[in-house]
Formats: C-alpha cells, sequence, structure tokens
C-alpha cells in the first residue's frame, strides 16, 4: 500500500489587500474540503473519485470562481469550464462554455467516462448535459452580487490603462507602479480568487488531477482558459498529478501541468524540483500556481504571483492551508 | 543565413480503397502547396506567415477535410477548428465551432495577434470573426457530396469514423476481415482524408506550425478535438515545429506534439529520434501521424496508421506520398 495525498487550490493571485474576514472564509473552506478528501482517501476511495467530489464542493462554495460565483464573461454572462485526468491510462474529460450546469467538473467526468469523445464545448455540451441528466441551475445561481460588482470594477479598469481604482475589495490603496499586483491584465484588486483545483494521489499510487473555473473576468465571450486543456490547466499520469491557476494564457504556451510530469519522467527531477522548474524557467513573464502530487505520497506547490489559496495533507497527518508564503499548520 | 524548410500533411490514416483520381488530386494539391511554401521561403517570407498561408490553401481546397470539404458532425453541420503556433515567444491562437468562416486558420491568428486571449469557440469566435471582418461564406458553401455520403454511411453502422483494415504494403489490399477502429474500440467504418497541417522553418531558423480540420464524422456537435489544442495538434518553440493528425483522442492523451519537442529539450533527442519516440511509445494503441521541423533545417515524418498524406521540401528537393514510399517531385 502506497501513501496517499492531497492538494487543493482555490486561485493564484491574491490581492495582499483581501480584508481578514475573506481570507478567514477562504482558510475555513479549504480546510473543510480537505478534511472531505482526507475522509474519503481514508475509506480508500480512488483518485478520480476524490478529486471530482472536492472539486465539486469548491464548484458548490461561491467564494471561488468555478460553478457558483463564476467570473462574468464581457456580456454579463457565466461560460463555466473544467478538466479531469485519471493518471491511470491518462484518460482526460473536458468541457467549456456552460451556462446552466451546476457542476461542470462532472460533466467533464461524464464526457470522459460516457462519450466516445474528450472534449464538448457550448450547446453541444449542454445538449449532453441533458441527455445525462445532471443537475442543472439558471442564471440566479452562478451569478453572485459580488461578481456583479467585480465585472464593474474590471472593466473600469480595462478602460483606465494608467489609472487604477483605488478601491479594492473592502480596503484602499495599492500601488499603481508595482507590476506584481497586475496579473491579466488587471489589478489585483478586481483579479478575482480564481480556478479552483484538486490533485490526488491515492493509496494504491494511482493520481488524479480536476480543474475548474469561471474564467477571467470581463473575458470575451467563447473565450477558452487553460483550465480544461489537458497539459495546461490540468494533467495526470503514472508518475503524478498536477492542477495549475493563474495567468491562463502563460499557462496554455507554457503548457504547465505536463512540464511537471516531463521534467519528472526526462530529466529525472523529483516532485518538488519539478514543480520549481515549472514555476522558473516555464512562466516567462507570466505570473502562476500550481499543485502537485507524486505516485510516491508526496505533494508539492509553487507559484510566482503574489499568494495562492491552497492546502495539503498527508498520510502521516500533516495538514496545511494558506494564501501567502508563510503556512499555517491546521 | 539557416536553411528552411516545409513540411505539409493532409491527414494520417487513409481509406487503402481511395481511387487512383483521389490519390492523384491529392498530390497534386500537396505539390502544389509546397510549392507556394517554398517560393514563400525563398523570398525571406517568416515562418508564421508561411504556415498560415499554406493551410489556407489546404482549407480553400475540397481535397481534405479542413474549411470547405469538412467533415461532418451528427446533425449534418460543420464545426471547424484550428490553431497555430509561433516558436519565437511560443505564441498561440485557436478557434473551435466555426461554421461560416471561410479560413479557420486566419481566425486563430487573428485571435493570436489581436485578442488577449488564445482560444476563441463557438458563438463567442463567430462574433469576433464578424468584428474583425474576415471572409465569411454560407454554411452550404464548406458541405460537400462526398462528406454527406460519409456521413450517411456511419450513421448506418452507428460510429463515430476513423477507421480503416489493415493494408498489406505490397498489394495495398486489405488483409482480411480485421475489425477497423473507432477512437479506441474495434468497429467497423472507413477512414477519410482528415486534418491538414504546415510546419516551417524559415531562414532565420524560426519555426511556426499550424493545423486545421473538420473533426471526426458524426462527431457529436460541440466536439473539440485535437487539431485546436496546444501541445496536442500543433506546436512550436525555439527548437522545432510540429502538427499531427489521426486518432483526436489518442492524440490529446499523449500530448502528441509537445513531446517531440519535449524529447529534444530534455532528453537531447534529435528531431527524427524525437519524432519516432513520439509515434512508437507515446500512442499507446491509438493511430496517428505527425509532421516536423527543426530550427536546424531538418525535416521529419512519422505514423503508425495506414498511410499519410504527406509532403516536405527543403534546399535539397521536394518529396510527397501518401503510403510508405515518398516520391520525389
Amino acid at each position: 500500500m502506497g501513501k496517499w495525498a492531497i492538494a487543493v487550490h482555490g486561485g493564484a493571485g491574491v490581492d495582499p489587500n483581501l480584508s481578514t474576514r475573506c481570507q478567514e472564509d477562504a482558510k475555513r473552506l479549504l480546510t473543510r474540503r480537505l478534511n472531505l478528501g482526507i475522509s474519503t482517501l481514508r475509506s480508500n476511495l480512488t483518485a478520480i473519485d476524490v478529486v471530482e467530489l472536492v472539486v465539486r464542493e469548491l464548484e458548490t462554495d461561491p467564494v471561488f470562481n468555478a460553478g457558483r460565483g463564476s467570473a462574468l464573461t464581457v456580456k454579463g454572462t457565466v461560460e463555466m469550464e473544467a478538466s479531469i485526468m485519471d493518471g491511470v491510462k491518462r484518460r482526460y474529460g473536458a468541457v467549456s462554455g456552460l451556462t446552466t450546469v451546476k457542476n461542470p467538473i462532472s460533466l467533464a467526468r461524464l464526457v470522459m467516462d460516457k462519450s466516445p469523445h474528450s472534449y464538448l464545448a457550448f450547446s453541444g455540451a449542454e445538449e449532453f448535459a441533458r441527455t445525462q441528466a445532471v443537475e442543472l441551475a439558471d442564471d440566479a445561481y452562478f451569478i453572485t452580487e459580488d461578481c456583479m460588482e467585480q465585472l464593474k470594477l474590471a472593466k473600469k479598469a480595462n478602460a483606465n490603462l494608467f489609472g487604477l481604482p483605488t478601491v479594492g475589495r473592502e480596503t484602499c490603496k495599492m500601488k499603481a507602479e508595482d507590476n506584481s499586483l497586475w496579473m491579466n491584465g488587471q489589478p489585483i484588486s478586481v483579479y478575482a480568487p480564481e480556478t479552483v483545483g484538486c490533485v490526488v494521489v491515492d493509496c494504491q499510487g494511482r493520481c488524479a488531477a480536476a480543474t475548474s473555473t469561471g474564467g477571467l473576468m470581463n473575458k470575451m465571450v467563447g473565450r477558452v482558459g487553460d483550465s480544461p486543456i489537458i497539459g495546461a490547466g490540468t494533467y495526470a499520469c503514472e508518475l503524478c498529478g498536477v492542477s495549475c491557476t493563474g495567468e491562463g494564457e502563460a499557462i496554455l504556451r507554457a503548457t504547465l501541468a505536463r512540464e511537471v510530469a516531463a521534467v519528472m519522467e526526462y530529466k529525472g527531477l523529483s516532485l518538488q524540483e519539478a514543480v520549481d522548474y515549472a514555476i522558473k524557467e516555464r512562466l516567462d513573464e507570466g505570473k502562476a500556481g500550481l499543485i502537485a502530487v507524486s505516485n510516491k505520497g508526496e505533494v508539492a506547490c509553487g507559484f510566482n504571483c503574489v499568494g495562492m489559496f491552497r492546502g495539503y495533507a498527508t498520510e502521516d497527518g500533516t495538514m496545511e492551508v494558506a494564501i501567502w508564503d508563510e503556512i499555517f499548520v491546521v | 543565413m539557416g536553411k528552411w524548410a516545409i513540411a505539409i500533411h493532409g491527414g494520417a490514416g487513409v481509406d487503402p480503397t481511395l481511387s487512383d483520381k483521389a490519390q492523384k488530386d491529392a498530390k497534386q494539391l500537396l505539390e502544389r502547396c509546397l510549392k507556394l511554401g517554398v517560393s514563400d521561403l525563398r523570398a525571406n517570407k517568416a515562418a508564421i506567415d508561411v504556415v498560415e498561408r499554406i493551410v489556407k490553401e489546404l482549407e480553400d481546397d475540397p481535397v481534405f477535410n479542413a474549411g470547405k470539404g469538412s467533415v461532418l458532425t451528427n446533425k449534418g453541420t460543420v464545426e471547424m477548428e484550428a490553431s497555430i503556433m509561433d516558436g519565437q515567444g511560443r505564441k498561440y491562437g485557436a478557434v473551435s465551432g466555426l461554421s461560416i468562416v471561410k479560413n479557420p486558420v486566419s481566425l486563430a491568428r487573428r485571435v493570436m495577434d489581436k485578442t488577449p486571449h488564445s482560444y476563441l469557440a463557438f458563438a463567442g469566435a463567430e462574433e469576433f470573426a464578424r468584428a474583425q471582418g474576415v471572409e465569411e461564406k454560407e454554411k452550404s458553401y464548406f458541405i460537400v457530396e462526398d462528406r454527406k455520403k460519409v456521413l450517411n454511411y456511419a450513421k448506418k453502422i452507428n460510429e463515430t469514423l476513423f477507421g480503416y483494415p489493415e493494408i498489406d504494403s505490397k498489394t495495398l489490399k486489405p488483409k482480411g476481415e480485421v475489425p477497423l477502429r473507432k477512437n479506441a474500440q474495434p468497429s467497423f467504418g472507413y477512414y477519410r482524408p482528415e486534418t491538414v497541417g504546415c510546419v516551417v522553418v524559415d531562414k532565420r531558423g524560426m519555426c511556426a506550425a499550424a493545423t486545421s480540420t473538420g473533426g471526426m464524422t458524426n462527431k457529436m456537435v460541440g466536439r473539440i478535438g485535437s487539431a485546436p489544442i496546444i501541445g496536442a495538434g500543433t506546436y512550436a518553440c525555439e527548437l522545432c515545429g510540429v502538427s499531427c493528425t489521426g486518432e483526436g483522442e489518442f492524440i490529446l492523451r499523449a500530448m502528441l506534439a509537445r513531446e517531440v519537442a519535449a524529447a529534444m529539450e530534455y532528453k537531447g533527442l534529435s528531431l527524427k529520434e524525437a519524432v519516432e519516440n513520439a509515434i512508437n511509445k507515446r500512442l499507446d494503441k491509438g493511430q496517428a501521424g505527425l509532421i516536423a521541423v527543426s530550427n536546424k533545417g531538418e525535416v521529419a515524418y512519422g505514423f503508425n496508421s495506414n498511410g499519410m498524406f504527406r509532403g516536405f521540401a527543403t534546399e535539397d528537393g521536394m518529396e510527397i506520398g501518401i503510403w510508405d514510399k515518398m516520391f520525389k517531385v
């Protein structure tokens, strides 16, 4: 029997002025989801089932940008996407452009298991959802007040190239000139907590990964990011499971999730070395973060931006949840 | 000045009973496109411009499954997708779900150059196309009689088509009653020319790649394959440019195009070795083919399927082929 391990994330790139209340809410949620994952791993659930279960819960939380609470397109609509990958045989399922499906990650799983394809999008994906009788919901469920506010701020920010709104989320200023406080062309104060993800290695040494998101605030209708793309936002193979978050275009061009596995495979790097390599060497000017587990029961994370909502637990009893660089043992 | 090279393909997995006329048409198209590419490269055009131009030509011609002549979804509609990648800076643009845009690869280029995003799909992509004023055609422009016949056949046998029997390489005839394949499940069907692609290294040693397709016959509406996915159907970086074709689900899971570059980067393999490694070791039971160029002016291809429409040219000459043998042009 191998050792299990689990990691979750709720997005890379966090407003350093985020209110304490928001920070505590997020940490509490991550802890709860981690605990759910841990109890399923202790009951011997397989990695692929655990990642789906945990991401479903994160999609249900309005706090993170996935499922309920998803970021909004330029038209104020929701277009959710997700992908899931099973390290056993490298099977993969993904969806994009969902507007009524309550749990995109579960639809991605169904694409993988119940269709002859790997990736379904937009109206075709919604049609498939209906044939699979998955739970649906309407706009009012997915679109939160918070996100509508964020969209307004994002539109204002995109309109002012150099000026910055001085009001962040519930707090005040930030330095306009500080480049590290911009992500995806938006000041960090309007760059909402992002994509969610989960990676797991179960006690049989099987790895799996899953990622889900509403995408970029104020994105063009039809824009697909890195989260549903194999090798970019999500990857799992015999050696490891990886889920990424951050600047989608940078993650895509870096094929970031695949890189972690590739350098383990081809250069014999350890999990942490591979994660560090991917973050340092592959992102060019981009900002992102990722979580990863190895088939040996190790867990690692890395990010080159300001903060990342994350948590992890291993079979030997370690459990940590963090936002900034310091780790808080739970 | 470095050495330029160009390779193009019109799909891996070829119907062994393809008529002589169809084979001739395909070879003529490949030759014509290669010659266009060669003259562009001699005139010092940039790799990214050459791959776009050549794939546009392949889309405009109904012979292959891209642009005009795209295969049909299970509803008889066309949903085209494409991607383009510039090895310089690893910039990338992709589109999916197009039904009226005349040249998907050109729209993918615009996504790369003119939006803050990398990939636009379906209604959003067509809105963008309208806003950019790119050339559009009626839906019927893309649909050719042959593809309707293939769809009807697929529906009759209720299969998503990607399959062909094993052939005897001497007689080029099917070997007995070997069941055909459907994306990892044995089934009956017959296969048709598929995805198109082009990879180029220009005189400055810059690599680029582009891939375009209508997808799979009788696919579910909304299905996205490997062609628009970075690292799967298309990849380009400082070292090389790669375009793949074949069973989409396997190409995706293998991240086939990225694999070629990764083996060169991380294992120090040569282009040819990296291509062989990708085809022989990464595909599991899938069938696919790929073309690749390196920044040193080398060109390579590989396929484990029944034939692949392909051609390449370097300063030393030009060759095209369908089956195992390549013919000098």
